[in-house]
């Protein structure tokens, strides 16, 4: 019988199989989630265009759009999933099997990344053939261990909102939604996020995404100094804390949930 | 059409209470408020970023009522896509639609209906906000109300057909992601030119843009909003277009996807039973 790390990585890897197998059976999805968010980034480059913005500001669109990409993907495939598989009745069946539901929530998210990922790769592409967005990749090793280490933080993060999420009934859908705009908006999708006022931006540098698309635009666009927050340096070694604390804190806290849940008999629950 | 009254009515109350009832009020309240306020705040951020110029500019109240406005598009589109793959994977109650004296075209309508209630309270309230702390250049005495109200109508009309264009679609694709709705209605949202004039858009994709009722409804709302001339300025394109015109051609777009939803929905709903897609569940 498999345990530890290799139970860890078994449950992992039976979490992520349906994601995968699901995309490519049906690829409607390459069309829905790759194209069409293209073009609604494109929307807030014709807007710069429209206002006389520099051109690095369509870079700076271009970036913000891709990352959107992970932050649905926290919110809608990991935080509020786990509400959908209760209503679906796998979430009791998760807690009966013997694997960790961080291994659960890692096997969402990973099986999501296929889908994640291209929808990503395709908005930095077509910003880059359509838009002529030079990119700069004299810093990609940084750029690399920055995407990395803010991924972490940001799956930490979203491990955290799941065991939340395991409480929440039909108000889960509402919560998902109230955490998409607000954070485009603190986090500087679309705009250098040192435009807002300082205390914004100190409570925004919770959401790992912050700091994180700061330091990927300012080594993608290292002539554009109004970019910059923080150094890249400083900006890498908060997300790094915050990876800690997240990954550490949501193991705890879906412990804890866990057990809330199953006292006040919500892991069942299916409000039709 | 009795029945078709009672499958449009009965959904309608029934997406009111998804949408509202069964959430808490207070979470219900924030989320009316805060997500259309910060959506548009985007945009304020990002025209104060560059522009840096006071918001009683007619182009600031040209982009902002377009993205108000569009707050009914995202809803709409958004309702009735999602309305089939929650129904079908979530509550999986769509078989029991269709072995009900239901007619799921106007339960469709009546699910978008639901949001465009909640949709309602968020375009309120990111006017409000806009005429109060942005200082929106539009002057309430001198809206041309009766044209404002056309332009609706169709507006809605328009949108409705185009949610069950895409219900359609949606009854034939498994739940990969989220919503389908907001793909689409974030792909319109270039092509309609919600945020800046279709001039911006390169001359290839201008045709797109002018082939989309809900471009020809953005321009009369504005019209009636701001006054034709402001608005005629901005967007050159749509300025040789007088404004009983815009209405005329966007009620004639909308009878024309009217008829192509039908039909379309026939086919699609057809397709999906014989697939046996109507109790489909994909666990993802």
């Amino acid at each position: 019988m498999a345990k530890g790390a290799q139970l860890f990585l078994r449950t992992m890897i039976a979490r992520a199989y349906p994601r995968v197998i699901g995309a490519a059976r049906e690829r409607s999805w390459l069309f829905f989630e790759t194209v069409l968010p293209l073009l609604s980034t494109a929307a807030y480059v014709f807007f710069y265009r429209a206002i006389n913005a520099p051109e690095e500001y369509v870079g700076l669109v271009v970036v913000g759009g891709a990352m959107t990409a992970y932050w649905l993907n926290v919110l809608w495939s990991m935080s509020s999933q786990l509400y959908w598989d209760k209503d679906a009745g796998n979430l009791a069946l998760y807690i009966a099997a013997p694997g960790s539901m961080m291994a659960i929530l890692l096997g969402m998210a990973a099986g999501g990344l296929i889908m994640t990922t291209t929808r990503a790769a395709i908005i930095i592409l077509g910003g880059w053939l359509l838009f002529g967005v030079d990119f700069s990749l004299t810093y990609w090793a940084l750029l690399i261990v920055a995407f990395a280490i803010t991924m972490a933080a940001l799956y930490g993060m979203g491990m955290l909102f799941a065991s939340l999420f395991l409480l929440f009934g039909r108000e889960a859908w509402h919560m998902s939604n109230l955490l998409q705009e607000p954070i485009y908006l603190f986090s500087g999708f679309y705009f250098p996020v040192s435009s807002l006022p300082l205390w914004i931006v100190a409570g925004a540098s919770l959401i790992p995404l912050t700091l994180g698309l700061d330091a990927m635009r300012q080594l993608l666009f290292p002539d554009n100094p109004t970019f910059g927050l923080l150094s890249v340096q400083i900006e890498i070694a908060i997300l790094l804390v915050l990876a800690v604390l997240f990954i550490g804190s949501s193991r705890f806290a879906l412990g804890y949930m866990e057990r809330l849940a199953m006292r006040e008999g919500r892991l069942t629950e299916r409000r039709r | 059409m009795q029945q078709a009254a009672r499958s449009f009515r009965v959904a309608t109350w029934l997406g009111w209470q998804i949408e509202s009832n069964w959430a808490d009020p207070f979470l219900f309240l924030i989320y009316s408020i805060v997500k259309p306020v910060t959506s548009v705040m985007i945009l304020v951020v990002m025209y104060w970023v560059i522009a840096q110029t006071d918001t009683s500019s007619p182009y600031f109240a040209y982009m902002y009522v377009g993205n108000t406005a569009y707050i009914y598009v995202g809803s709409i589109l958004v309702g009735v896509s999602w309305a089939i793959i929650d129904d079908r994977e979530h509550y999986q109650t769509l078989k029991y639609i269709y072995i009900s004296p239901i007619r799921i075209y106007f339960y469709l309508l009546g699910r978008g209906m639901a949001r465009f209630l909640t949709g309602t309270l968020s375009v309120v309230v990111t006017m409000a906000f806009g005429l109060l702390f942005l200082n929106l250049s539009i002057n309430l005495a001198e809206v041309n109300w009766l044209y404002f109200t056309a332009s609706m109508v169709l507006g809605l009309a328009s949108m409705a057909v185009m949610g069950l264009l895409l219900g359609a679609t949606t009854l034939q694709m498994a739940r990969h992601y989220w919503s389908v709705g907001e793909s689409v209605a974030g792909a319109l949202y270039l092509l309609c030119g919600a945020i800046f004039p279709v001039d911006s858009l390169p001359d290839w994709l201008q045709p797109v843009s002018m082939a989309l009722p809900l471009t020809y409804w953005l321009e009369s709302l504005r019209r009636s909003l701001l006054g034709s001339e402001a608005s005629k300025e901005i967007s050159p394109s749509l300025a040789r277009f007088s404004d009983s015109q815009l209405l005329l051609i966007l009620l004639i777009s909308t009878l024309i996807m009217t008829f192509v939803s039908i039909y379309f929905f026939r086919w699609s709903e057809h397709q999906a039973r014989e697939k046996g897609l109507i109790d489909m569940t994909t666990q993802h």
